[in-house]
């Protein structure tokens, strides 16, 4: 399948990608498969019994990476995908998701993606999501991503999971189980504008002895956008965990950060920082003394925060 | 350069109106290191912020280079020429120090660049470049990287307030290897600095006195430095100014 420009600027919003990414992919464009590649060691096949795909990658894979980006340019449309992804023991590999809406029309688009990840022990993985929105129409642009992560002993897995602008609603879910020596960490940056709304929920459990989890989410919220961050994290084993909410509010914007510990382990050692304010005057003050305006400021504030 | 007619500044507190600076009037001249000091209160720094035009005077004009802008806003004064060190450095979560030199230059600096700005302030650049400007950087970590991106900015008219405040004493007897240095090379640019650091004094082409919001005495540094260590001396039983970094 041929994809025309606004395809392929929103494959280069979400997935960087400027042409056919090398090694394995699978593109998914309005609905259907627009492209795939497997590879030696990677294998992707359209599942049998629900929409999406299973990503099998093989024990002792080494640098190499999978990209499934998907393209929303129709509007209307609606979907829930199945992404499986099964990594060997062993393994170390990037993995480049992300979805772009863009939605000219009057109907609500909306992408569903839920991916699940099995790391086989200890397997690495560098899982980068973007989500991108653009378009004028009144129709919305919806992203629900649910990531479920289950990593066997010694396995640790880097999210990267950026949604900065265009996205009119989006309801997150995190899920993740960790077992003996696991590790997890989590960079989620989030900016929401004009009515925008977006919740992102975390729930991490630290199963196994000395695995951890660090999460830290960063949002900014302008103008009347609404935005619900909640992470929980569980010390079942002796672990170690570290959660963090940090966010900018502007204008009308509102936030509500609801952190949660519990510890069922007495070696269980966990952590929750959360901060919400506006922008600190000083600092705007700062890049004025450089010859900034008041606006160009408070976006290279904003900007540097999300980076 | 920059003329302060009449300056005065009110502010409030719980007793009322507080007369922080009582009509002041100073000329800051091109090619002069002019050093402001004075004990604690005298409102040097509110001095140093009305000039930046962080704070508006309740009364009074200010001039530079003869056109009036008491109403300049920040930003229209530092794209004049205006550029201001704070005493306290001000801290950014995710914006790099190279970041920031390029929006004080207003150019895409290379990194060869920003490392220039940063060794002249004592900084081993490469370590630095891409370290975030947050609570990570020490005092003078961050006092040295504030005093890059201004002079990164080269600007008609630079002020310091309190450059040395925060730094330890090796760090001190760079800042002033560093004032030194811009003295050698002011050109046609003017330094205003609010110290009350005899080191720094030293270097002061010009000296202002300031006491209680009012100019207490001013002129030729090497004529009012003797004077005010002599007075020092007495006000504090024989032991002379500080000597050393605080």
């Amino acid at each position: 399948m041929e994809l025309n420009s606004i395809q392929m600027n929103i494959l280069k919003e979400v997935a960087a990608l400027e042409g056919i990414p090398k090694g394995a992919y699978n593109i998914r464009s309005n609905g259907e498969l627009a492209g795939r590649a497997s590879s030696a060691n990677i294998e992707i096949t359209t599942k049998t019994d629900l929409p999406g795909i299973d990503i099998r990658i093989k024990p002792n894979t080494k640098n190499e990476s999978v990209h499934i980006p998907v393209v929303l340019s129709e509007s209307g449309l609606k979907e829930t995908v199945y992404n499986d992804f099964y990594v060997g023991d062993n393994a170390d590999v990037v993995i480049v998701a992300g979805c772009g809406i863009s939605n000219c029309g009057g109907k609500d688009s909306e992408h569903d993606g839920v991916h699940r990840f099995f790391l086989g022990k200890n397997a690495k993985i560098k899982y980068v999501e973007k989500h991108y929105g653009e378009g004028d129409g009144a129709g919305k642009r919806i992203l629900n991503p649910v990531t479920e992560l289950t990593l066997d002993e010694g396995s640790s897995a880097i999210l990267e999971m950026v949604q900065i602008k265009g996205v009119d609603s989006t309801n997150r879910k995190t899920v993740a189980t960790l077992k003996k020596d696991a590790s997890l960490i989590v960079r989620e940056r989030l900016m929401t504008h004009g009515n925008q709304s977006a919740y992102s929920i975390y729930d991490v459990a630290l199963d196994g002895e000395n695995s951890s989890a660090d999460v830290v989410s960063r949002s900014v919220a302008r103008d009347s956008s609404y935005q619900k961050l909640d992470l929980a994290l569980k010390g079942n084993a002796p672990s170690k965990g570290h959660t963090e909410c940090d966010s900018i509010i502007m204008d009308n914007g509102k936030i509500l950060a609801v952190p949660s510990l519990e510890a069922n382990d007495t070696d269980a050692m966990l952590v929750h920082e959360a901060a919400i304010g506006k922008i600190a005057g000083e600092q705007l003050i700062k890049l004025m003394t450089l010859g900034l305006t008041e606006k160009e400021a408070e976006e290279a504030i904003i900007n540097g925060f999300l980076k | 350069m920059l003329s302060l007619k009449n300056i005065s500044f009110d502010a409030d507190d719980e007793k009322g109106k507080v007369s922080i600076i009582k009509n002041l009037s100073l000329d800051i001249e091109a090619q002069k290191f002019t050093v402001v000091t004075g004990p604690n209160g005298s409102g040097k720094s509110t001095l140093a912020r009305i000039i930046a035009g962080i704070e508006k005077p309740t009364a009074g004009e200010i001039k530079f280079f003869g056109k009036d802008i008491t109403d300049s806003s920040i930003t229209e004064r530092a794209n004049m020429g205006i550029s201001f060190a704070f005493q306290q450095p001000v801290r950014f979560k995710g914006i790099s120090v190279i970041d920031l030199l390029r929006l004080a230059s207003k150019k895409n600096l290379g990194r060869g660049e920003a490392c220039d700005y940063l060794s002249e302030v004592g900084l081993c650049a490469r370590d630095y470049v891409d370290r975030e400007v947050n609570s990570s950087l020490s005092g003078g970590e961050l006092k040295r990287i504030e005093i890059a991106t201004v002079m990164a900015r080269s600007a008609k008219l630079t002020i310091f307030d309190e450059p040395e405040a925060g730094i330890d004493l090796w760090s001190f007897q760079n800042l002033i290897g560093i004032f030194q240095n811009m003295r050698k090379n002011i050109k046609d640019s003017a330094i205003m600095i609010i110290s009350h650091q005899e080191r720094i004094l030293e270097i002061a082409d010009e000296i202002v006195v300031l006491t209680a919001g009012e100019i207490e005495k001013k002129g030729e540094g090497k004529l009012i430095l003797p004077e005010i260590l002599k007075s020092q001396s007495r006000a504090n039983c024989g032991r002379t100014l500080n000597t050393e970094a605080c």
